[in-house]
């Protein structure tokens, strides 16, 4: 199917595109590589009277490295592809946990034009950021007519496809913290055919340096799990006890028994596994 | 309708200058076929999964049916009626006939342009990271079988040539 009309513009500007959004009023969408939009309207899913592509917007594109309050970050450029990460176009402060990531986005030629801050804005809950994001304790930075604010990557979901951005705020980037030369993680993904979106995500992340020791349950019906502390479950499922994770599991909303129950834990315990071999 | 929006569009196909006036929502295949009539591209699913349309946009592999023409402001655009003087698209070529790598065709323009980035992106690419790379791309004659036997033997070519050369 083709889309249905709209107008296009492409500000040079932050400012100038929160300007259009809030011009729009709910019917303006940003634009960022569009593969996710680009199917929807293709579909007819959305209908937007316009697009603001925020692809020419300098400030959206590369990585800016800052020790402001003595803590070492990175903020990542809404811009920045898949690709770019996937293969180190960037400055990763991850220690080789966000390419790896971005290595199993979707297929490569939409990781060529797909975007960072496009995939957190579209919100997907079954997607790689949003949860990537969530378990690696990032800030996502976001602009709107009131100014900018951030927001923790684990807040950032409200429910399906519902971010923690007004219709006239866009994504500025990713702020991370450097990971220590003792960071460990996980990531592991169930997906029934390569490329798809996940039918269940675990990762761990684990950073001594920086007191972090997190957890995360995703692609849920909604937002992700992320579990602040997850030192007690991660020995538990280390140490051969899957029954460990039902506790959380049950908070995540699913019930022992069920299919996603089985997929979900044997994605943490699978992720634990990992972890353990990385050590 | 009188009062369909418009944008000018001003980029390069297969290393020709182009300008035009594009309805925003004209997707890049839609461009390419019907604005430029280089009807080599095929459109398959219209939501980025089979791959038929992939063409190169700045150097890499893109979904032109995902993508608007009109966000291609700028861009070097190449199709595959370009790559009748590639070296690399020759030998796949070659490899794609010995291996039975096609049967209808309709997939063949966007495995191609995905091939050509595995032999030259990733030279130690084996069967399996063959298989992965590929599996944005849909076939529904071959079965892969010859398509992946072809990027390999060219692959094998390659690093047999690398190692004569060293």
């Amino acid at each position: 199917m083709k889309a249905a009309a709209f107008d296009y513009a492409r500000p040079a500007s932050g400012d100038e595109a929160v300007a259009l959004l809030a011009a729009g009023a709910g019917m303006a969408k940003a634009l960022g590589g569009g593969q996710s939009l680009g199917p929807m309207m293709n579909l007819r899913l959305a209908q937007p009277d316009s697009l603001v592509d925020l692809r020419a917007i300098a400030e959206l594109r590369g990585c800016r490295r800052d020790t402001a309050g003595g803590v070492e970050t990175v903020l990542i450029g809404a811009c920045t592809t898949h690709a770019d990460i996937e293969d180190g176009r960037f400055d990763d402060p991850s220690r080789g946990f966000l390419p790896r990531v971005a290595a199993g986005i979707a297929y490569r030629a939409v990781r060529n034009r797909g975007t960072v801050g496009g995939s957190l804005a579209h919100a997907d809950p079954a997607a790689d950021w949003v949860n990537a994001m969530a378990v690696a304790g990032a800030d996502i930075l976001v602009q709107g007519p009131a100014g900018r604010r951030t927001v923790a990557a684990a807040d950032w979901l409200q429910g399906a496809f519902t971010p923690a951005l007004a219709e006239d705020e866009i994504v500025l980037g990713v702020r991370l913290a450097q990971w220590s030369a003792a960071a460990r993680w996980s990531y592991y993904k169930f997906n029934r055919k390569t490329g798809e979106f996940a039918e269940a995500i675990a990762a761990f992340v684990v950073d001594p340096a920086l007191d972090l020791c997190r957890g995360l349950i995703g692609a849920l019906d909604g937002p992700p799990r992320v579990i602040a502390d997850a030192r007690g479950l991660l020995a538990a499922l280390q140490a051969g006890d899957p029954a460990a994770a039902d506790a959380e599991l049950a908070a995540a909303g699913l019930p022992p028994g069920s299919y996603e129950h089985h997929i979900h834990r044997a994605a943490l315990q699978r992720a634990a596994a990992q972890l353990k071999g990385n050590a | 309708m009188n009062d369909k929006p418009t944008s000018p569009l001003a980029l390069t196909v297969n290393g020709r200058e182009v300008s035009a006036v594009v309805e925003p929502r004209t997707h890049l295949a839609d461009f390419l076929r019907e604005q430029q009539l280089l009807t080599g591209t095929n459109i398959g699913c219209e939501q980025g999964v089979c791959g038929a349309c992939t063409v190169l946009v700045d150097g890499v592999p893109t979904r032109s049916c995902i993508t608007w023409a009109v966000s291609c402001q700028g861009a070097e655009v190449r199709t595959i009626e370009s790559f009748d003087e590639d070296e690399t698209m020759a030998e796949l070529r070659a490899a794609f006939t010995a291996e039975h790598a096609l049967q209808c065709g309709y997939c063949t323009p966007g495995m191609l342009a995905t091939a050509r980035d595995i032999v030259t992106r990733l030279p130690q690419a084996d069967e399996a990271r063959i298989r992965l790379e590929l599996s944005g791309n849909l076939c529904r004659c071959t079965g892969y079988v010859g398509l992946v036997r072809a990027i390999g033997r060219v692959l094998e070519a390659r690093r047999q040539r690398n190692l004569v050369e060293a």
